[in-house]
């Protein structure tokens, strides 16, 4: 069988509740070992599909396979595919020991396998001393681990994480962004990762499902989705970027040129399907894509009106910087008077932007995507 | 489909001991006790159906005037509980500390578990004309001859009052516990003044307390039993009273059911007015306190 | 803001209230309780020393709480009786809770009103409809079979099903509250982890409810050791405490003894309160 090679699969799974879709046609294959994110707004049916492969919910139509086989006539309780619940669901009525001793006491192993597989599973998750522990006198992050330990004393076929760092604060949630990533690879099980977090989804995983209303709308590479989406949802959801909405007024050479509501007229190029005049199209253009050009500023770039044919240059004033060390951020209204993010680098010196100058933004057409 | 027919099986298992318990021991009792003041003993086991029990009862003014005076007296029971228990409430949930306001709490738990007998049987032993009170006033020189403190109108709503106030306290300081500091400390810094922060904050957000408050405590006052008998004597009129002296004494159920029956359409009346008036409903009040 | 002066005068206005307010409520308390000392044949000043007679003495006129039969049989009736209107009331608020916290089904919050109305019934009419009830059917079948049903009569029965029919809307609010605040996840997490339904019932769900499973029985054993209301109508020859006290107050009039049940009864409950909320005291918070 040569589908073993995937943990996981979806056949054109749908589950509907009374007459909403909540997951309609999904399929996708999860080779082995991977971390697998799916990405979508809340309501978009994520959790649906997840309680699905868990086997709390039962699809409507479509088959759920795990190493190749079909468990939809699996119950719950004897799935192996394991769930990090999204506030934990620890149980506080037990200390840490018989929170993970729990599911191994219910496939009747022995009490001394129990012991060791415990303190196994405690010392791959660096926590080899918090046994006896009660739950509340653990830390947001070890209550984390705790979690995922309680799931992986079963060597599980599959680990469903729903959200878990979502209760947790900014720093932490960082940190823990990359200790998931660490404890996958250490424990090499297929992780499923739910998300409405796109840099969560980014940092750690090898493939991203980018899910909206039931449907995916694509999968791929974090590098992919970012950097070639397929449809405006995605490239309007994963990263930053300026959006704009307006009308097609020429195609030539796989360039578009469109002009918004505003009065704007840009270049770019096709994403998605073919379009020709008077369609509406949306763009989109990365912050980090757009550049200065102004001679106050800097020398190195091309001044004014010596751009390619197609490039895009747009004048207009400082509005605001919004600064974050390495990240910083300008806010530039346009002529138009609509207002363009832009990412710039500030080293702190005299050159740097200053709110209220006038300033020419520029980018490269392949850098506008349209939709 | 396993689900399901597994879910209609737990529906039903869980439903089954609701449903004996309430229609065997509430619906069935209440319709066999309506059945019953219907009848009429026109001869030794001879009974006539009609509404001579109920006619009885508005025809002869003991009766009726018992029963107005029953009501009466639990509303002004139920006011002036609310006017002393509102401010215990609320110092044991906002003002007081957090350890007192456990302790606090507790000290109105405790009498509250104590039966009522008990209760009344200490306000005697207190107020009676050999009673402590009525003694120490003596010695001191306050008066000359014993007092009898007991027997009066007065007496018997203090001795309600302190039956019931604190199934008042307890369902306030819980809705007042719920409530936000924040909330009150925002009303001040508009700008309002003491009286408009409890009149259009802090009240309207008890609402639900104190209604569920009032609807127990004017219940359980109605129904009340020993307090008016021990602290009223035999002729504290108190409508349950009548209702004992037809079943126990006269051993005429008939109207006995039948009197019942006109305490709690009169209860559940006042206590459906109470919550028109209030905006409320039973299940947001007293299913929660 | 008021001016900090006038504040604290408020205060200790408010403080002293708060003083007078708990001294109305021990006084009868502290009364009932403190001539159980008095070595007096009556419960009235003037003290005549400390006694523990009406305790522990074995003969009249002074026969002391735990010599007194008909008081130690009233006792053991009220713990009889409580002891089984706990159990069933447990039982059937368990029930009820899962029934409208877990289950949907048509009319609900009517269903729900049902469950709360008992405790608004005033407690004579309770009695009386179960009395009423009780007697008729007992006739009907001594009518039409000649059988007697004993059972059906005033007594322990009676007074049992009296007393739980409403009990057992107390419990079934106190366990709902409880059982609302659950979080089902931890149930599916159990479930995920491959236990059976029985064994998530019997190692979370349960555990999870027993601080308010001990706390409903608790407040269920003191509401029926000190109901007198129902009780009265339901009564037999097995009379429990607080009815026995009534008739020896009502026949006999008040001696010290009665003063010393109060004391122990005092003493129970207050015990019993405290116990109760200890028990539903998060250790989490």
């Amino acid at each position: 069988m040569n589908t073993s090679e995937f943990d996981l699969q979806c056949e054109n799974l749908t589950k509907h509740f009374a007459s909403v879709r909540a997951v309609d046609g999904v399929s996708f294959d999860i080779p082995a070992g991977t971390f697998f994110s799916i990405l979508g707004p809340s309501g978009c049916g994520k959790t649906t599909l997840m309680r699905m492969i868990a086997g709390f919910e039962s699809p409507n139509s479509g088959d759920i396979k795990i190493k190749g086989k079909s468990v939809l006539d699996t119950p719950p309780n004897k799935r192996n595919v394991k769930m990090v619940f999204q506030h934990l669901a620890l149980f506080p009525m037990m200390n840490v020991y018989e929170n993970i001793a729990y599911g191994l006491r219910c496939n009747g192993a022995s009490k001394s396998v129990i012991k060791t597989k415990v303190a196994d599973v405690l010392e791959r998750v660096a926590l080899p001393d918090v046994a006896k522990r009660e739950i509340h006198q653990l830390s947001g992050g070890q209550k984390q681990r705790i979690a995922i330990a309680r799931c992986m004393a079963l060597d599980p076929d599959v680990l469903l994480l729903d959200e878990p760092l979502g209760a947790l604060d900014l720093k932490l949630r960082e940190a823990m962004k990359i200790e998931l990533k660490l404890l996958q690879h250490q424990f090499n099980t297929t992780f499923v990762y739910i998300t409405h977090d796109q840099s969560e989804a980014l940092v750690m995983s090898d493939h991203v499902a980018v899910m909206n209303e039931g449907k995916f709308e694509q999968i791929g590479t974090p590098q992919e989705l970012y950097h070639e989406p397929v449809s405006a949802f995605v490239a309007g959801f994963v990263g930053d970027a300026n959006r704009w909405s307006g009308t097609v007024s020429a195609v030539h050479d796989g360039r578009v040129q469109f002009t918004t509501a505003q009065g704007l007229t840009l270049n770019g190029i096709n994403k998605g399907d073919a379009h020709a005049a008077s369609d509406t199209v949306s763009a989109f253009v990365r912050p980090e894509f757009i550049k200065l050009s102004d001679a106050n500023l800097t020398n190195t770039n091309t001044t004014a009106g010596n751009n390619n044919e197609g490039h895009n240059s747009i004048s207009g004033r400082i509005d605001s910087l919004l600064f974050n060390g390495a990240n910083s951020r300008l806010l530039v209204r346009v002529d138009s008077n609509e207002l363009i993010e832009a990412d710039v680098t500030l080293t702190g010196g005299l050159n740097d932007p200053k709110a209220g100058e006038n300033v020419t933004l520029v980018w490269p057409h392949e850098q506008t995507m349209c939709f | 489909m396993m689900v399901s027919d597994g879910k209609k099986l737990g529906l039903f298992l869980l439903f089954t001991p609701f449903a004996l318990w309430i229609g065997l021991l509430i619906i069935l009792p209440h319709v066999g006790m309506f059945i019953l003041s219907l009848k009429e003993k026109v001869a030794p086991r001879v009974y006539e159906y009609g509404l001579d029990n109920y006619i009885n009862f508005i025809q002869e003014p003991i009766y009726w005037n018992t029963l107005l005076r029953t009501g009466v007296m639990s509303l002004l029971v139920t006011v002036l509980t609310l006017l002393i228990g509102f401010p215990v409430a609320y110092y044991i949930a906002k003002i007081a500390g957090k350890r007192s306001k456990g302790a606090l709490f507790l000290l109105c738990l405790i009498p509250l578990w104590v039966s009522d007998l008990i209760r009344a049987f200490g306000w005697i032993l207190l107020l009676r004309e050999t009673g402590v009170v009525s003694k120490s006033l003596q010695s001191v020189g306050l008066i000359d001859t014993p007092i009898e403190f007991l027997y009066n109108d007065a007496t018997v709503v203090m001795g309600l009052i302190y039956t019931v106030v604190l199934f008042m306290i307890v369902p306030l300081v819980s809705t007042l516990d719920g409530m936000d500091n924040e909330m009150i400390e925002a009303g001040y810094n508009l700008g309002g003044s003491r009286l408009t922060v409890l009149r259009r904050i802090i009240v309207p957000y008890a609402m639900p307390g104190i209604v569920a408050g009032c609807i127990v405590v004017f219940m359980l006052t109605a129904g009340s039993y020993l307090t008016p008998i021990l602290l009223g004597g035999k002729n504290s009129s108190w409508f349950t009273e009548q209702i004992y002296d037809q079943f126990i004494t006269r051993y005429n159920w008939e109207s006995g059911a039948a009197f019942g029956f006109v305490l709690l359409t009169f209860t559940s009346f006042v206590v459906w007015a109470g919550l028109r008036l209030s905006g409320q409903t039973l299940s947001s009040t007293v299913a929660k306190s | 803001m008021v001016s900090g002066a006038t504040n604290r005068i408020m205060l200790s206005g408010y403080r002293v209230y708060m003083a007078l307010f708990f001294l109305f409520l021990a006084a009868p308390l502290f009364s009932a309780a403190l001539f159980a000392f008095n070595d007096s044949l009556f419960p009235s000043l003037p003290w005549k020393g400390f006694t523990l007679d009406w305790f522990f003495n074995d003969t009249e006129p002074k026969l002391g709480m735990f010599n007194d039969r008909r008081l130690l049989r009233g006792l053991y009736y009220s713990f009889v009786i409580a002891s089984m209107v706990s159990l069933l009331s447990i039982f059937v608020g368990t029930c009820n809770a899962f029934l409208f916290v877990r289950c949907e089904f048509r009319a609900k919050n009517f269903f729900y009103i049902l469950m709360v109305l008992p405790l608004i019934i005033p407690g004579v009419i309770l009695g009386i409809s179960i009395l009423v009830m009780a007697s008729n059917m007992a006739n009907g079948v001594e009518n039409s079979t000649g059988i007697e049903l004993e059972f059906l009569r005033p007594g322990l029965l009676l007074v049992v099903l009296g007393q739980f029919s409403f009990i057992a809307t107390i419990c079934s609010l106190v366990i709902i509250a409880r059982l609302k605040k659950f979080d089902i996840a931890m149930e599916e997490a159990a479930f995920n982890l491959g236990a059976s339904r029985t064994r998530v019932l019997r190692t979370i769900t349960l555990p999870f409810l027993r601080p308010a499973l001990i706390a409903a029985g608790i407040v269920a054993f003191l509401v029926s050791f000190e109901n007198f209301n129902t009780t009265l109508f339901l009564v037999g020859s097995e009379a429990p405490l607080t009815i026995t006290m009534y008739d020896r107050m009502v026949k006999v009039g008040s001696t010290p003894v009665l003063n010393a049940v109060s004391f122990v009864l005092i003493l129970g409950s207050a015990l019993l309160a405290v116990l109760s909320i200890a028990v539903q005291r998060d250790p989490d918070k």
